[in-house]
């Protein structure tokens, strides 16, 4: 990256996000669809944001702990109070069909794939 | 929420890593997102955040997907040992690509040493979404209080 594009990208950058956590993610794919399973600790299941904007899977919520204002902070390795992460999708997946599961903690998306991208076995006959 | 969790003040190393965001902030701006550093990068799990008020100290761990009755928590000669385990779920089939494995796997242990006023008796743990929270409440003496002047 040149100096130039970096302060087209600063230029550019309004508003100024807010500081987000990535969230740790994995990503298997199978025959039917690819599953992601993504760790957002503190995260209420009414305020995940599970976004599809054309190819684009974005993941956003608030961190959330409790409510005690007097509470004062002596040590911290968390240090933002939002998670945002965001995925390209490939074309063969049907964004239609996602399905979304938070539990503990930890979310799972399955992300089906199209029934025409399926893998297909193809039979091959032996001219006689 | 906790403002002044987000810029611990006085800590040196706190202070590089927020430097190091601001240098992210101008090369990856565009893209709105920066790392859990804490646990990604020092690959501590679970991540800790440790706050204080008068009646306690309060600990969240932040241990996501993890059965409440499977972690392990024990207070001796004033330190906090918090341990457990987490496994993945499934396994990954003959015909399963994995393209990301970024989620801590495996057995953990984290130690914390409580302050002197703390009193173990009372220690409270309770789960939710993922996170652990620990409230180690003070002794009573040690609690501030307020003491009027005669005259």
């Amino acid at each position: 990256m040149n100096g130039e594009s970096i302060q087209s990208t600063v230029a550019n950058r309004t508003p100024r996000p807010e500081p987000a956590l990535l969230p740790p993610v994995d990503i298997v794919e199978d025959a039917g669809g690819i599953t992601l399973t993504a760790d957002l600790p503190g995260v209420e299941q009414n305020e995940l944001s599970i976004g599809i904007d054309g190819r684009t899977l974005t993941l956003d919520a608030p961190l959330r702990l409790g409510e005690a204002d007097s509470l004062v902070s002596v040590y911290a390795e968390v240090r933002a109070n939002r998670y945002r992460r965001s995925f390209e999708l490939s074309t063969e997946l049907d964004t239609t069909a996602v399905e979304a599961h938070l539990k503990d903690g930890v979310l799972t998306l399955r992300l089906p794939k199209l029934e025409r991208a399926k893998p297909r076995r193809i039979e091959v006959k032996v001219g006689s | 929420m906790y403002p002044s969790m987000l810029n611990p003040s006085g800590d040196l190393f706190a202070d590089f890593a927020q430097l190091q965001d601001r240098i992210d902030e101008l090369m990856w701006g565009g893209r709105g997102a920066s790392s859990i550093r804490a646990v990604s990068r020092a690959g501590a799990f679970p991540a800790l955040n440790v706050g204080t008020w008068a009646e306690a100290l309060e600990i969240y761990a932040f241990a996501p997907g993890i059965e409440p009755a499977s972690i392990d928590l024990s207070v001796e000669k004033g330190l906090l040992t918090l341990s457990g385990q987490r496994k993945s779920p499934e396994k990954v089939g003959k015909d399963a690509t994995v393209y990301a494995k970024e989620r801590f796997d495996g057995a953990f242990r984290r130690v914390i040493s409580l302050p002197e006023d703390s009193d173990p008796e009372r220690v409270e743990a309770s789960y939710r979404n993922g996170v652990l929270k620990v409230v180690v409440p003070r002794q009573e003496a040690a609690k501030p209080r307020q003491i009027s002047v005669n005259r």
